[in-house]
């Protein structure tokens, strides 16, 4: 019988269609009869451990586990035949022997799946008086509080970890009274998706530290919200409490975050109710900020950007910012006579702009990864950068594909690359043309002799049936980003295999869709001669700049000389937050709602726009952008700003990209001569998983844990010996007109004649780009 | 979940395996290794636990469970799972010789209690203790399936049956 075959089995007299190899309970739960469990979970394997979900099978002499029973033609179910229910019954008596009976006391209590599940199945009394055992409990970490002595030992926390999260960190140590979930060392856990065994726990032993205590379930209104740090766009349950938000869940979409988020995604809230949230609108008078009301802070807005030339206005625009805010600002730029707009902040080479495409994607559907053959990831920390996208180019190698990299550190991953190829960022573009050359394809002049390592790259492509290279975070930062396209472009022609972009922020592809690009117009439209982007926004400095939810010491390529550019000119900052950056050189501060505060929608980067409602109440007197932008349009006397809702803008735009299909079809690109060399030291940079935006790093509790970065700045013992560091523990880095002092950490990832120093981390402010050379002395 | 590591979890990779242990040692496990498929090396975790242990005069460590992992390529939590799940693994210092009790059913039914007694009075130690000399510690053992010689004992590989206070001295008398 093959799979595509089906049969019928009947369940409490219900005719059911079932195919052979699925579990009785995957069946109950499509026809939706319930089946109590607390172990079995769709995305997990089967333990068969809590015997909850037990039932009762014409001819099998007593009752069977419906998660480990496999269907069969003809079979005969009942679940709650008399058998069924002593059976359950039993299984809840016994659960409840160690299990303490203090719920008002635990977070879990009013969402707690054994509580439920002893409602529904188990008995009203217990005959259990023997004393319950009691088990210490461990600190994993700022993320997740535990109570041990309340597990129920179901193991799917251990079961994710091993299976989902690529890590065995929770363990089930000894036997029968004396099994625990645990650690057995105690130590923080250091996986980017560690908050899922939160909702996975059916009990209270692991529940969410920052949000612990703070609110009852049936205190929380539930609404649908839209993950605001990377370009997957996880779907979230966002649970508010009188207009506050208290903490984040995930929503399950299976083409999406199947039923995961990760921790950056559930944690980042806390960057709402950070101290530095600009709540007033703030002008600069005499030199000095002060707090003013919004009609004269609008009105100064609108004054500064009609008294301002229309050519020499710059717009720089957050790539998380709605689909409605990139739209809005595009228009107002573009009505003003600017064409200066960029949202591509952290890009380290604009020389590709004239072969751009359109509409720039990730060339795939997100659960398509799951099936590639075959993934190339160029300049991507994938993991750290994209954790869902990375989940399923796991799972696609956990299934038999090859994923390789080219990379400018031995990045951590969840899986072992089959191709690791690590090397210094000037040498990036050589080791991508050497699979180019291997493939016979065009290395725009690099002259490059394939390796074995090269050969084996483009074979593994090739031989693919569905594969991708996937131009990865790090690649988008390179100074020669035009050239690792071009050639990453040609490598995936010739292999036959999709080329795949990852996106810098939420909402890549709804900026390329509203035109927040300097050559581009909404709906794809080019634009010639192309406005100024973000780099050349520094060459060429402008007098008024408007920048929407960025911190420009943070969110740019070129932090040092961003800055410097910005500060010189007049400033009007609209944003969330406050930075002491801004707070010394802005001119006008708006106060804009962040994530969960406005409604918009993002874009997200297969190209799906999923819109959201605001459901927090912002604080002070901040306003949605969209609103302010709109007003501004208003004050500044241009038509057709008169939009009631953000759905309003939502729908033109939508209208207007109605012909704009995502294309990652890559123009012959004019300039080829690589821009990095090599120096005596490069830096290596990258933006760390939670230094990405205003929120992640304002978010205490993913501040501390593993995967934050710190000060540090990190080499390899070969450097520290080169460096003579001993003893030392800093060093200075000297790039451009900055220079910081930075305490070393000693990490053999990184390669030889570089140093690690990702943006957006404390100390990079002073400094220049991700990528390039650096002066380097021990301190 | 599947019982191999890889590759359904990311194993970081020793890769000075020749620092581990003796080679004595080493060439032990390798032989349990040997028995298994490729890549199926985490089936030896048991025996090289025991090998490990012995050579370490009788417990293990954390840094001994560590290196086992090592040596394998197995997670160190699934080493300290299988380490903690099984009696035979000692995690605390025994005696030099490890007299494993039963008080199962069998035994106590035919006088373990008058056995552990003698012992408790011989050694001047309940279960779980030591000799100050270090010779002997006392554990107490479920049914190790000899229960038609109950009450038992074993001490190392040996089984002792039949047991009485006077048979128990001639045992001990006769240890090293």
């Amino acid at each position: 019988m093959t799979e595509d075959q089906t049969f019928t089995i009947e369940v409490d007299g219900q005719q059911l269609e079932a195919r052979p190899g699925q579990m009785l309970i995957e069946v109950t739960d499509a026809a939706g009869i319930n089946v109590p469990r607390f172990c079995y979970h769709k995305h997990l394997s089967v333990a068969a451990n809590c015997r909850m979900c037990l039932v009762e099978v014409e001819k099998a002499p007593k009752p069977l586990p419906a998660c480990a029973t496999p269907v069969m033609n003809g079979m005969k179910v009942f679940t709650r035949s008399p058998l069924a229910r002593e059976a359950q019954k039993g299984t809840m008596e016994f659960l409840l022997i160690n299990h303490p009976l203090d719920c008002p006391i635990c977070d879990q209590g009013g969402e707690c799946e054994l509580q439920d599940v002893a409602m529904g199945y188990g008995g009203d009394i217990s005959r259990f008086t023997e004393r319950k055992r009691v088990v210490r409990d461990e600190d994993i970490g700022s993320l997740i509080a535990t109570d041990m002595t309340r597990c129920i030992h179901c193991t799917r926390c251990v079961r994710f970890g091993g299976e989902i999260a690529g890590l065995r960190e929770l363990g089930a140590t000894g036997r029968g009274e004396h099994l625990r979930i645990g650690l057995y060392i105690e130590h923080a856990v250091a996986s980017e998706l560690s908050g899922n065994v939160i909702d996975l726990c059916p009990v209270g032993a692991l529940t969410a530290k920052p949000s612990a205590y703070q609110a009852r379930s049936w205190e929380l209104s539930e609404y649908d919200g839209v993950a605001p740090h990377d370009g997957l766009g996880s779907n979230l349950h966002l649970h508010v409490r009188r207009n506050r938000l208290m903490r984040v869940v995930p929503r399950e979409n299976e083409d999406v975050n199947q039923t995961w988020i990760s921790d950056r995604d559930r944690f980042s809230y806390q960057g709402l109710y950070s101290d530095d949230r600009l709540q007033r609108p703030m002008l600069r008078e005499n030199g000095k900020l002060r707090e003013a009301d919004w009609q004269e802070a609008l009105m100064a807005a609108a004054r500064a950007l009609k008294d301002a030339s229309g050519a020499r206005i710059g717009a720089l625009i957050s790539p998380s910012a709605t689909l409605e805010e990139h739209y809005l600002a595009t228009r107002l730029l573009r009505a003003l006579g600017s064409n200066n707009i960029d949202h591509r902040l952290r890009q380290g080479d604009f020389r590709g702009d004239a072969a751009d495409p359109a509409l720039p994607w990730l060339g795939q559907r997100i659960a398509d990864f799951s099936n590639n053959q075959a993934t190339l990831l160029v300049g991507s920390w994938l993991r750290k950068d994209q954790p869902m996208l990375n989940h399923r180019v796991r799972q696609s190698q956990i299934d038999g594909a090859l994923v390789m990299a080219i990379n400018p550190v031995a990045y951590d991953f969840n899986y072992e690359l089959d191709v690791d190829i690590v090397c210094i960022p000037s040498a990036m573009t050589k080791e991508l043309a050497g699979v180019a050359a291997a493939l016979g394809v065009d290395t725009l002049g690099i002259e490059a002799v394939p390796d074995p390592a090269h050969h084996g790259i483009a074979d593994s492509l090739k031989s693919a049936a569905q594969g991708t290279v996937l131009l990865g975070n790090a690649a988008t930062m390179h100074p020669d980003f035009s050239l690792l396209r071009a050639l990453a472009s040609g490598i995936a022609a010739a292999a036959g295999v999709t080329l795949g972009f990852v996106g810098s922020g939420s909402n890549d592809c709804g900026a390329w869709m509203a035109g927040a690009v300097p050559h581009r117009d909404t709906g794809g439209k080019a634009i010639a001669p192309p406005g100024l982007d973000a780099a050349a926004m520094l060459e060429q400095p402008l007098d008024l700049y408007l920048t929407f939810g960025v911190e420009p010491e943070m969110d740019v390529a070129e932090p040092a000389r961003m800055a410097a550019a910005l500060g010189a000119a007049q400033l009007l900052a609209i944003g969330s937050h406050t930075s002491p950056w801004l707070l010394e050189h802005a001119d006008i501060l708006l106060p804009a709602a962040a994530y969960a505060e406005t409604s918009g929608t993002f874009v997200n980067i297969e190209g799906n726009a999923q819109s959201f409602r605001g459901v927090a109440a912002p604080p002070g007197e901040t306003r949605p952008g969209w609103k302010i932008l709109r007003v501004l349009g208003n004050l500044v006397g241009l038509d057709g700003f008169d939009y009631a809702e953000s759905t309003e803008v939502r729908d033109e735009v939508l209208a207007a990209c109605a012909d704009l299909a995502p294309d990652n079809r890559i123009g012959d690109l004019q300039d080829r001569k690589p821009k990095s060399a090599p120096g005596e030291w490069e830096r290596v940079g990258g933006v760390p998983i939670y230094a990405v935006d205003a929120l992640s790093r304002r978010a205490h509790a993913l501040q501390l844990t593993p995967d934050a970065w710190g000060g540090e700045l990190r080499l390899n013992t070969a450097a520290a010996a080169a460096l003579d560091l001993g003893e030392a523990a800093a060093v200075r880095v000297a790039q451009g007109e900055g220079s910081a002092e930075f305490e070393v950490r000693i990490d053999d990832a990184v390669p030889d004649g570089c140093i690690w120093l990702p943006t957006a981390v404390p100390g990079s402010e002073a400094l220049g780009a991700a990528f390039g050379p650096v002066a380097v002395e021990k301190a | 979940m599947s019982m191999r590591s890889q590759p359904m979890v990311r194993v970081e990779k020793c890769e000075h395996k020749e620092a581990l242990f003796t080679p004595e040692v080493r060439a032990e496990i390798d032989a349990w290794v040997a028995k298994y498929p490729e890549r199926w090396q985490q089936s030896a975790c048991m025996p090289a636990l025991t090998i490990v242990q012995d050579m370490n005069g009788g417990h293990l460590t954390r840094e001994l469970m560590d290196q086992v992992a090592d040596y394998l390529d197995m997670p160190p939590i699934s080493v300290y799972e299988v380490a903690t799940f099984y009696s035979m693994y000692e995690h605390r210092p025994v005696g030099r010789h490890k007299i494993c009790l039963c008080t199962n059913v069998s035994c106590m039914i035919n006088g373990s209690d008058g056995i552990l007694e003698h012992l408790s009075n011989r050694l001047g130690i309940g279960f779980g203790q030591v000799t100050s000399d270090g010779k002997f510690s006392l554990k107490e053992v479920e049914c190790l399936a000899a229960c038609g010689g109950a009450p038992m004992m074993q001490i190392g590989h040996n089984y002792y049956e039949n047991l009485t206070p006077e048979l128990v001295d001639q045992i001990l008398d006769g240890l090293e």
